[in-house]
């Protein structure tokens, strides 16, 4: 049996590279033997996909992408269709987690500068696929067509409309009418399914090839290329699989049990994962009382809603939260620090660091709370730590005190 | 084949190529961007339509759709149109600067009869949909509140003549659809006579 198996692996690859892959990127790639729990959430982010994929084919083979027939198809899904409700709840509950890693994973990269040299195309393959997820979440949200789908999408697509000179034409070539319609619906059904998870199941190949030629960085900042032994292996690195393979297992599994939670006892996470203004009907004649995006864009919101207009105009606002998505790009030549790791970094980037997770999160809040004239200024407030935290790099990284790098990674 | 290659000759076949298929994508992708723009019936759906503004109560507000939008009708009492003149000096643009009505309503009242405001329900921000809040200094909207619309998206605030208030985020009025009278309660949306909207 065993002979079978070798003869057919060694029949395919006279044909195919199938066994230098596999030694080129998982048993012989080396990743440093110190990585720590923050390095979860490649693995889990990628077990994520594979999960939206699998359970969004089989929601495309009951719901039904037609202004009159999607909101009652999504209710047939859950009442009628055979385990239906598990299919949509892994969905729903997916995309939000899909965020908490994704966010978390972009953490531990800013944290341990993950994104210098020579890292920097994978950091920005990585914020394209974050791009990428956004607009697949944003199109997604409208397909049960709920009042939030609708007046979310009407939210959005405007801020295009601000552009000057071409907005409203942009934003009915986005909408392909001049209100969100079912023609919106239909090819936001389109690209949710076949457009963008093809171009994220490619970006996400070109993610871990970017990845597995310049080498994982760790915790500590330090290279591990530069010590190598007899036959050119990294000494501090060790193979992928098996140890990093189990490691991820354990991941999975701790993962899997916080997501079964979820998905059984609290899928719609108090109105947060799922909106309870989504329950309702679009109807383009009324907004809710009170509308908010789902959590993951909130940040993002609360800059938008903290910008007045200036020269009676929007576009203001939407230009400082198109500059705060896009802000991360610039990572990789804005921070000019000695030292990548937040381990040695000097007080004065832990101090920015921690201001700016408290601007991002205290942002998401504000971002879900209705605008009254205190909770704005609030907003104004950590809209400028937000944004002082990507203009002053290139000050506070050059002047901070770092402590000296190891020559070796520390491990116990 | 010779070792004396023509490097500009093979430069200008290059470009030339190149420009040839560029003109080849550009035309064979044409068709692809224009079939996401309003299909002929998407653009047929906007035809005027008529309201009967007789059943309207003084102090409130119909709402008919539009064109896919909600177009509001308010019969405004005496007392709402007298409270217009009073805070000129809140407004972002107290005499209607901005062209977001048609020459016939840019006046006080923003109106062709005053008592009836007729307004696309649209915010100027974002596209939400305000909320009516008629009532005089309500607990959430504050004491100097005389009466308007408060969008809860994003908390712009407009009065009975669908004017915006300063330092909100709405940069201008909401817009008054082209619209005419048949009779004195017979009213048509989206066609004023001087060409549909």
């Amino acid at each position: 049996m065993m002979n079978l198996l070798t003869k057919l692996v060694g029949w395919i690859d006279e044909r195919f590279p199938l066994v230098s892959m596999w030694k080129e990127h998982v048993s012989e790639y080396y990743a440093p033997k110190n990585f720590n729990f923050w390095y979860f959430f490649g693995s889990l982010a990628m077990l994520l996909l594979v999960i939206q994929i699998v359970s969004g084919i089989f929601l495309t083979m009951n719901y039904k992408p037609d202004a009159l027939f999607a909101f009652t198809s999504v209710e047939y899904i859950m009442r009628d269709v055979q385990w239906g409700w598990l299919l949509r709840y892994i969905h729903s509950t997916g995309a939000s987690m899909f965020f908490v890693v994704i966010y978390l994973h972009m953490f531990r990269g800013i944290m341990y500068g993950s994104y210098r040299k020579p890292r920097e195309l994978l950091w920005i393959i990585g914020m394209i696929i974050y791009l990428a997820l956004m607009g697949e979440a944003f199109m997604g949200y409208l397909l049960p067509w709920g009042q939030m789908s609708f007046w979310g999408a009407q939210v959005i697509v405007n801020l295009f409309s601000s552009v000057p000179f071409i907005g409203q034409d942009l934003a009915i070539l986005i909408r392909g009418d001049f209100v969100v319609s079912d023609i919106t619906l239909n090819r936001f059904f389109a690209l949710h399914v076949v457009a963008i998870p093809l171009i994220l199941v490619l970006i996400v190949i070109a993610h871990l090839v970017a990845l597995h030629e310049v080498g994982s960085n760790n915790p500590d900042g330090i290279e591990i290329k530069k010590h190598k032994d007899a036959n050119g292996k990294p000494l501090d690195g060790i193979p992928f699989h098996p140890y990093y393979t189990v490691k991820d297992g354990v991941g999975v599994m701790g993962f899997l049990i916080v997501f079964c939670a979820i998905v059984f006892f609290a899928p719609d996470m108090g109105g947060y994962f799922l909106e309870y203004n989504n329950f309702v009907p679009a109807n383009p004649m009324k907004t809710p009382e009170h509308i908010a995006p789902v959590w993951y864009f909130t940040p993002y919101y609360a800059i938008l809603r903290a910008v007045p207009p200036l020269f009676g105009s929007q576009f203001p606002g939407v230009v400082a939260m198109g500059i705060a998505t896009v802000a991360f790009f610039f990572l990789p030549w804005l921070d000019r620090g000695k030292v990548k790791s937040i381990r040695y970094r000097g007080p004065l980037y832990k101090a920015f660091l921690a201001s700016f997770v408290v601007s991002f999160v205290g942002l998401g809040w504000l971002g879900l709370m209705p605008s009254t004239p205190t909770y704005t200024i609030f907003s104004q407030i950590l809209a400028v730590v937000y944004f002082a935290f990507f203009l002053l790099m290139p000050w506070y990284t050059k002047i901070d005190k770092c402590k000296p790098e190891p020559d070796r990674v520390t491990f116990k | 084949m010779s070792e004396n290659v023509d490097n500009n000759k093979r430069r200008l076949l290059i470009a030339a190529s190149a420009a040839a298929g560029g003109v080849a994508a550009v035309g064979a992708g044409a068709p692809f961007v224009l079939s996401l723009m309003p299909s002929e019936r998407a653009k047929a759906a906007g035809a005027p339509i008529e309201v009967d503004v007789s059943g309207i109560e003084p102090g409130t507000m119909m709402s008919v759709e539009w064109q896919g939008k909600p177009v509001w009708i308010v019969h405004r009492t005496k007392e709402m149109l007298d409270i217009l003149t009073s805070h000129d000096a809140e407004l972002a643009d107290p005499t209607s600067e901005v062209p977001q009505q048609p020459e016939y309503c840019n006046n006080a009242t923003r109106s062709i009869k005053p008592e009836f405001l007729v307004v696309l329900g649209v915010c100027t921000h974002l596209g939400c949909s305000p909320t009516f809040r008629p009532e005089v200094a309500p607990a959430d909207l504050g004491a100097n509140w005389a009466g308007g619309w408060f969008c809860p998206c994003h908390g712009s605030r407009f009065d009975l003549a669908a004017r915006v208030f300063k330092g909100v985020p709405a940069p201008t009025n909401l817009i008054i659809p082209p619209h005419k009278y048949l009779s004195e309660t017979r009213l048509v949306i989206g066609d004023d006579s001087k060409g549909k909207a």
